[in-house]
């Protein structure tokens, strides 16, 4: 049989005909339910990633604003706090439960739904049909289940901060017993009940997120469009959909696992345990530790599921405004790919206090550091694509340089952490809250800036304000230092992270006045993204309007298509690729887009 | 930089159409296989882990001797078992039939050798429910195991724990198959794939159903062999 027919056959909105001009077919009558609520169209969907991403952020990064208030002051009492938490903050004093409570969901909703979801999410759907020059995704149905499985999540989670014995309050990474022993904390009831329900939900969001943008990527590229031509963005999505895919099936498993100890008395977790007023539990043969590795075969890919998106926009961003090729292309794909097999084969970096075996940690001590080398080469090829450029300072372009300068501070921390000698000095502590949040939080928040900024005039046909957006930028950088930086001389004292109230610690007092500032510093940032949020909001309604297709002068696809690109992209034929998408200042030209032909007298490159 | 392909190159991946030659669904089902094996891969090395950390565990000649309707006391080692993976077994070849004759626009052959398909299907399921239930009459259950190490010594739960939630899980993906399985027969009988001109979705419901029956040989080996 022949498979051309096949794959030809049932062409629609998503077709695979490249070529056909099936365009003006596509202006099939929308209402407001298929148009913005059930949509789609991947920009749209893209859309709704977004704009729910920032819902998180906006309730994720409260919540830090709370307990750090707690950290900042904790002899205060705040009657307000009361009026909104209730019992959570008796008095005006939050509780231990809730600060637990906080810092987990915290956690858990920033690295999921803010950078999971609401990065790759968003860009994935917004930039790969636009980028490779398809229609939509593969399936344009699945799509719209992966966004409303994440929504769902989203209730879900949401839900769980308001039963009765709290959300759950055992830390981001749910390790057992804490997990798995209802009996264990209040927050270990039903909150983590629908907190692993939550987190099901999740996973499917992300497979099925994860397959289109695979099977997109590679099948559904316009005519020319090779591999090696492909924007670095893509490569880079592509990547985060192939670790998705591979690694959040395991964190299911785990999952899993953990429902059965919960709720139908296995102890595949648990051994040896006595609960405080409970007694002794007759759970025994099950280790704790299983559930580490478990997690962490999800949890360090995660980490890279989470920067690879930024990294690809970063690359995009400061090529197209330093008017300069990025510099190694091959090397930057080269890099991305070593970063995502060495992703599968670190994760117990997380773990060398846990009792593993000495020569095990020797083993993927040697794998993190190799880490360094491809990151190493990213970090050069970025600096040399500014070297010399003749740059110009967008908003997106300051967050993207902002990117790097974060990447290098907190990816230099990453050396200390991944020796296992070292570690144990250093693991629990806030250097690793400083380190993380510097290389994989903050950094990643960057790119994602720096991509709203940036592809906002695709997005919706209008500029947001650059007076609004560089004050944003600059007290969030500058904010982001004064965060993090001193947690790192904290925890080289040995100040332990998730602890409640460091006041009654004698070793720890002395940075009573450095944690209020901390403090102080993390509510004002928290503050300064209300410039971006109002920014965002107004801008969609009242910007400035854009007049040409081409506002940065880019030479990626996704500028070819109209200002407001229907559900299609393109009208009439999807245009043909002609070149990789970095010709900038070649041949004394500023740019030549990837559709011009290549001409007989030009230079090779 | 290879930026410039020329015409020399071979065109597979320069865009325009798919590099494997396979329409995006068949893609994505290999994909999600992939990513299914992770899932199945994570089960059975949990189980590993624990099962050799723990000392003794029972012999399943000892526990999966029994045989529906057979005499009291009858000792039939891993019969029943070699009889389930046959029967797997047997609906993957038919199944390979079914895609077969759908290559052929066979639709009579392709509605024989699902419906054969089918019946495999529910009868490795029918066969599972009754050891499942015959085990839980003997007191095996989740958190519960009757039997005794292989050296005579009590044996953890986890020995249960780990092959109810993974035969279990297993079963749940036949399920499923059997599912979609009747969903194809359906479209069959109401000429959709003869409308359409290809069989293609029955190549990928195959697919499935191969990776099935692959992942119990793994189970039936962690479980029943080792």
């Amino acid at each position: 049989m022949s498979n051309e027919a096949v794959l030809h056959a049932h062409s629609d909105v998503a077709t695979h005909d490249a070529h056909g001009d099936h365009s003006h077919e596509h202006h099939h009558h929308e209402t407001f339910i298929t148009k913005y609520v059930f949509s789609q169209d991947h920009k749209m969907i893209a859309k709704q990633f977004l704009i729910t991403g920032m819902v998180w952020a906006v309730l994720g990064g409260l919540m830090s604003v709370l307990f750090r208030l707690q950290l900042g002051y904790p002899d205060a009492t705040f009657p307000w706090l009361e009026s909104i938490l209730g019992k959570w903050a008796k008095g005006g004093h939050i509780t231990p439960e809730a600060y637990y409570a906080l810092v987990t969901t915290h956690g858990t909703v920033l690295v999921f739904f803010v950078l999971t979801a609401g990065l790759s999410g968003t860009f994935a759907n917004f930039l790969i049909p636009l980028q490779i020059g398809a229609r939509d995704m593969a399936s344009p149905f699945m799509n719209m289940l992966s966004y409303w499985f994440f929504f769902a999540a989203s209730i879900v989670m949401l839900s769980s901060m308001f039963v009765e014995t709290g959300p759950f309050s055992g830390g981001w990474t749910a390790y057992p017993p804490l997990s798995a022993l209802g009996d264990a904390s209040p927050g270990s009831k039903t909150g983590m009940d629908l907190w692993i329900v939550s987190m099901a939900l999740f996973v499917v969001s992300s497979l099925l997120g994860g397959l289109n943008y695979i099977a997109t990527v590679l099948n559904m590229r316009t005519k020319g469009m090779s591999m090696t031509r492909l924007p670095l963005t893509i490569w880079a999505l592509f990547f985060t959909a192939v670790l998705g895919v591979l690694s959040f099936p395991v964190l299911l498993s785990g999952f899993i696992l953990l429902i059965f100890d919960r709720n139908f008395g296995t102890s595949f977790y648990l051994s040896d345990i006595f609960v405080n007023g409970v007694g002794a539990l007759p759970n025994e043969g099950g280790s704790a530790i299983l559930f580490q590795h478990l997690f962490w075969f999800l949890g360090h890919p995660e980490v890279y599921i989470i920067l690879l998106p930024a990294m690809g926009m970063v690359s995009e961003i400061l090529s197209v405004n330093s008017r300069k090729p990025i510099f190694g292309y091959m090397a930057m794909v080269g890099s991305l790919f070593a970063i995502a097999i060495l992703a599968f084969l670190v994760w117990a970096h997380h773990m060398f206090v846990t009792g593993l075996n000495p020569f095990l940690g020797s083993v993927f001590v040697l794998l993190t550091l190799l880490i360094a080398v491809p990151s190493a080469i990213k970090v050069f090829n970025w600096l040399t694509t500014l070297w010399r450029g003749n740059i110009r300072f967008t908003p997106g372009m300051l967050f993207a340089i902002g990117f790097v300068s974060l990447f290098i501070s907190g990816g230099l921390t990453g050396i200390w952490l991944g020796n296992s000698a070292l570690d144990i000095h250093l693991h629990d502590s806030y250097f690793v809250v400083a380190h993380f949040h510097i290389v994989m939080g903050v950094a990643s928040m960057f790119g994602m800036f720096a991509g709203i900024y940036h592809w906002f005039p695709k997005m919706y046909g209008r500029y947001m304000n650059n007076t609004l957006a560089y004050m944003h930028f600059w007290i969030t950088i500058a904010g982001a230092y004064l965060i993090f930086w001193p947690m790192h001389y904290q925890g080289l004292a040995g100040m332990p992270r998730r602890y409640y109230d460091f006041s009654i610690w004698e070793s720890f007092k002395q940075f009573q006045d450095l944690n209020r500032f901390i403090s102080l510093v993390a509510m004002i940032v928290f503050a300064a993204q209300f410039f971006f949020l109002f920014n965002f909001f107004y801008s969609i309604f009242k910007g400035r309007k854009l007049t040409n297709l081409n506002p940065w002068e880019a030479n990626t696809l996704e500028w070819t298509t109209p200002i407001h690109p229907g559900h299609g992209n393109w009208v009439g034929e999807i245009p043909e690729v002609h070149r990789w998408a970095y010709d900038y200042g070649k041949d004394g030209k500023d740019f030549i887009q990837q559709t011009t032909p290549v001409g007989a007298d030009e230079s090779h490159h | 930089m290879s930026t410039t392909t020329t015409a020399t190159t071979p065109k597979l991946w320069s865009g325009g159409k798919s590099p494997f030659n396979v329409e995006y669904g068949k893609l994505m089902m290999w994909y999600f296989l992939m990513s299914d094996a992770f899932t199945f891969g994570a089960f059975l090395i949990s189980y590993g882990t624990i099962r050799f950390s723990t000392n003794g565990w029972p012999d399943p000649n000892v526990v999966f001797k029994s045989f529906p309707f057979a005499p009291e006391g009858m000792n039939a080692p891993l019969v029943f078992v070699s009889i389930m993976t046959f029967i797997l077994i047997i609906s993957s070849v038919t199944m390979v039939l079914a895609v077969k004759a759908g290559q052929n626009m066979d639709k009579k052959a392709v509605t024989t050798n699902l419906i054969w398909t089918i019946i495999g299907g529910i009868a490795f399921l029918s066969c599972q429910a009754w050891e499942w239930n015959h085990l839980h009459h003997e007191g095996a259950w989740w958190g519960m195991n009757p039997f005794l190490n292989a050296d005579g010594s009590a044996s953890s739960t986890n020995f249960t724990n780990y092959f109810f939630t993974i035969t279990g899980f297993h079963g749940f993906h036949v399920f499923s198959g059997v599912i979609i399985n009747i969903v194809m027969l359906i479209m069959t009988l109401m000429d959709k794939f003869e409308q359409r001109g290809h069989y293609l979705m029955i190549e990928k419901a195959g697919l499935y159903w191969h990776f099935v029956d692959l992942v119990w040989v793994f189970v039936f080996t962690c479980f029943y062999l080792i």
